[in-house]
């Protein structure tokens, strides 16, 4: 019995061995149920990229289209939208877009790829209600010097035409940029930026 | 072990010291007979596959959706669209038939060497519990894929009940929520099969071990080892069971889980005994698949059902042979009257009852998985009679024989001496 | 000692071999029960060509009145193709490519045009068995008796017409009970050919072939990989086995 108690060099070795190849075929084992929590084909399907054709966007119209279950805004500014965002350079929190916020093709001046069109999240970066547009029109509402972008009725975040955030408001950043390509002039990928898929 | 691990552990034993000494009492100095042999596999490979059967169980709730419109949906997203899920459904189906399979040649044993005989009685009860509650776990189960054998099966089974005099249709309908098997039927079934007949089949198992350690394993010589002891107190024919039927009892999982990936990965559906192939027909109130045949583990019963023919307009006879084919495994201790336990030391008359029974056992099973048309009819010297239910019939009328003539049997047999020793 | 080793060896060498014997024994039970005689579909799961063409013909005969509701249209990159190719060759409904093959006929349409709604089609091969699919598709005939005017030698009075009728041309079929000199009965069937399709009966029967090849991947798309796996997971169990008798053999020296 004392052998069993110490077990000598072989009887260790070939323990170990055993547990090494064991723990290999149950790591083996585990991974169909680990593998299973990710995403599945559904929910992939649900969250692909979708393509959105822009030629029938009137200047100034919003666009809101589905995205892994979130509003995305794509948005034609108009000459004077694009000027009220170079005008509001100095209220915002981040006018340079330093915060990772966007992919590094839409850190730019409007955050986007071309000047004109904005492709953006729709969710308050605060904590997640969908901003409403108020244009530079909104001034009643939204105060003298409202040069016109987005407010969340939830907590008074607000935002300019770029989505970048107001200094002093609740929301923290600016809104998110998705990744996004040009499939054609009128045609973009929303969710991908490699051409294809 | 390092010192740190070890203070730890000292810290632990001296809060909980119930841990260590369970761990002496089930593993280290459970002293197992040293005669074991390839029969004495199925019990530790039994226990596998139930925590196959629960970690595998768990993973398929997580997708599978017990509602009559997207059930079958479910399960071709398990088996498609969920990552691994094909695998995890696949352990699940061959471990179902895997477990029939281990307790089949489990309870075998138990006849071989008369494991129920004293002082075990106890412990072939709640193993025959164990069995019931496997059926129920098999039966509710087999109502969930949402197939057209899924629907049949639970639909001709629950009609059995309605054959019961005076309560059997509203018992039918009371089983059933609906007076079809339904929606209804299908969301009690899931919640019996993953809950309620899970939580018995775990006490049950822990029941039937602790009365196992109690009294002590049998073995193949059928002779009792503590009856024999060293200077130590300790049986002469003993071995822990700890370090050596554990590493004994891998191998035998290792084995056990070649046979069971070749399975999984070469023949999930073992040529429809397995996996039904119309099971992949959603089922369909309206449609009666041509051939209704139950899963192969359940087959001997069925075709006891089906042999018994209809008495007084009734069903209910056929119904009650089924019954009572399993029930009499309860009465097994008492039946047998052998002064030995082992069929190495009982005489012909044994022998050729257990090989018998085995023989009807199996052709009464494979019987349910054919039409009872398959072998065609005898001449008209048998009044034409269809040769699958007349051979149906004799089986049926072995397998009841082998139980309600032991008693007379048993006791007529000549048995060899018993040595004091287990024999290597 | 080698007296056990051999007897054990002898076991495992037995249990392995049990599941393939029964295999071996049940593979006849899927035939259908009597009836016209089926005849084995020439399938070949590694054939990616003949799976690319099934699932042309699939996407262009059937799935107008079938479904294939668990089949997702981007799965197809499992028989070679590229999500480009599949979205340019097989998606006509405009649908994106990770969506199922859905069907655009309604239940309610279906069970008023055919009596009973088409069966969707993702496990139909499952279900039927490739040789039953590869016998039914080949044994339509003209049938003036029918609502549809057509019937089928292995699933009698089916409700579907032929979908493929313009590649096969049309035949007719005699059905006859014979008695032979025994006195058996037995059914003789006699075809004869109305009309010729656009494609001769070699031709035609490899069309079949590749649609019942794919048919037969559809519904089971992952059973390729599957036997892949299942190769390492027997070669780990083998390593893992050797250790661990290895092991066993070194503690039960100390059992006499």
């Amino acid at each position: 019995m004392s052998d069993a108690k110490k077990p000598d060099a072989k009887r260790r070795n070939l323990i170990v061995a055993t547990a090494v190849v064991g723990g290999a075929a149950g790591a083996g084992a585990a991974v169909p149920f680990v593998a299973s929590w990710f995403p599945s084909e559904r929910a992939k399907a649900a969250g692909a990229p979708i393509e959105v054709d822009i030629s029938k966007l009137a200047p100034g119209e919003l666009g809101i289209f589905e995205w892994r279950g979130q509003p995305v805004w794509v948005f034609k500014r108009s000459k004077g939208m694009l000027e009220s965002i170079r005008e509001s350079d100095s209220k915002v929190a981040d006018p340079k877009s330093e915060e990772p916020q966007q992919p590094p093709y839409a850190k730019n001046e409007f955050r986007s790829i071309k000047e004109d069109v904005m492709v953006v999240v729709g969710v308050c970066t605060h904590l997640g209600c969908s901003p409403k547009e108020k244009t530079a029109a909104d001034k009643a509402e939204m105060g003298a010097d409202w040069l016109g972008g987005f407010y969340c009725p939830c907590h008074g975040s607000k935002f300019d035409f770029a989505g970048r955030v107001y200094k002093g408001v609740p929301a923290p950043t600016n809104l998110v940029v998705p990744p996004y390509t040009y499939l054609s002039d009128n045609k973009i990928l929303i969710g991908d930026d490699k051409k294809g898929a | 072990m390092s010192t740190k691990l070890m203070a730890l552990w000292e810290w632990f034993d001296a809060r909980m010291p119930s841990v260590k000494q369970e761990y002496k009492k089930h593993l280290t100095e459970y002293y197992a007979p040293k005669n074991f042999n390839f029969w004495y596999y199925f019990g530790s490979l039994a226990l596998f596959v139930l925590v196959i059967q629960i970690v595998s169980g768990i993973w398929l709730t997580m997708s599978y959706k017990p509602d009559a419109n997207l059930a079958f949906g479910s399960v071709e997203y398990i088996m498609r669209d969920v990552p691994g899920g094909w695998v995890i459904r696949y352990i699940h189906s061959t471990g179902a038939s895997a477990f029939f399979l281990v307790v089949y040649l489990h309870m075998f044993r138990g006849l071989l060497y008369g494991s129920y005989k004293t002082p075990r009685e106890l412990i072939w009860i709640f193993g025959v519990l164990i069995y019931l509650c496997l059926m129920g776990e098999a039966f509710f189960g087999y109502l969930l894929p949402w197939g057209q054998m899924s629907y049949w099966g639970a639909q001709v089974i629950v009609n059995l009940f309605s054959s019961v005099p005076f309560i059997g249709p509203d018992l039918a309908v009371w089983i059933r929520g609906d007076y079809v098997v339904s929606d209804a039927t299908l969301n009690r079934f899931f919640a019996l099969h993953v809950i309620a007949l899970p939580l018995a089949l775990l006490g049950l198992v822990v029941v039937h071990l602790l009365a196992l350690h109690d009294v002590g394993s049998n073995n193949p010589d059928g002779v009792e080892i503590k009856k024999v002891k060293g200077p130590d107190g300790k049986p002469l024919d003993g071995i822990p069971f700890h370090p050596y039927y554990t590493v004994k009892d891998i191998v035998g999982v290792v084995v056990f889980l070649a046979i069971f990936c070749v399975v999984i990965f070469f023949a999930p559906e073992m040529g429809g005994y397995f996996l039904e192939y119309n099971n992949f027909v959603p089922a369909d109130p309206l449609v009666t698949p041509a051939h209704i045949a139950p899963v192969w583990y359940f087959t001997p019963y069925y075709s006891i059902l089906r042999a018994v023919p209809p008495m007084f307009y009734s069903q209910f006879p056929g119904v009650l042979a089924m019954g009572l084919a399993v029930l009499l495994l309860f009465f097994l201790p008492w039946l047998d009257r052998s002064p030995v336990k082992s069929i190495r030391y009982r005489g012909p008359y044994y022998k050729i009852a257990l090989t018998t029974f085995i023989i009807s056992f199996l052709v009464l099973g494979y019987l349910g998985t054919v039409p009872t048309n398959a072998w065609g009819q005898f001449g008209p010297w048998l009044g034409e009679a269809e040769r699958c239910t007349v051979v149906a019939r004799i089986g049926t009328i072995l397998y009841f024989l082998f139980f309600l003539l032991m008693p007379w049997y048993t006791a007529r047999d000549s048995v060899k001496p018993v040595p004091e020793r287990v024999t290597s | 000692m080698i007296m056990r080793t051999l007897t054990v060896n002898r076991l495992i060498v037995a249990l392995l071999a049990a599941p393939l014997a029964a295999l071996a024994l049940v593979t006849a039970v899927q035939a259908s029960e009597g009836g016209y005689r089926l005849d084995p579909a020439p399938i070949d799961h590694n054939d990616l060509a003949s799976l690319q063409r099934g699932a042309r013909t699939f996407v262009n005969y059937c799935l107008n009145c079938h479904g294939a509701q668990y089949m997702r249209y981007n799965r197809l990159q499992d028989i070679g193709l590229t999500d480009q190719q599949i979205k340019d060759n097989l998606v006509f409904t405009g649908v994106r490519i990770g969506e199922p093959m859905k069907v655009a006929l309604s239940k309610e349409d279906g069970k008023a045009w055919f009596n009973v709604p088409p069966p969707d089609l993702t496990v139909i091969a499952r279900a039927r068995g490739a040789d039953w699919l590869y016998t039914y598709l080949r044994t339509f005939y003209r049938d003036p008796k029918t609502v549809t005017g057509w019937n089928n030698a292995v699933f009698q009075n089916v409700a579907m017409p032929h979908a493929l009728w313009a590649l096969q041309g049309e035949r007719a079929l005699e059905i006859k009970n014979v008695k032979d000199e025994s006195g058996h009965e037995h059914v003789e069937y006699h075809w004869s050919e109305l009309s010729k399709g656009t494609q001769s009966t070699i031709e035609y029967d490899r069309t079949v072939r590749d649609l019942v090849n794919f048919l037969v991947y559809m519904g089971e798309p992952i059973a390729a990989e599957r036997r892949h796996i299942g190769v390492i997971a027997l070669f780990v169990l083998g390593i893992l086995f050797v250790f661990a008798y290895w092991l066993k053999r070194e503690y039960w020296k100390d059992v006499h």
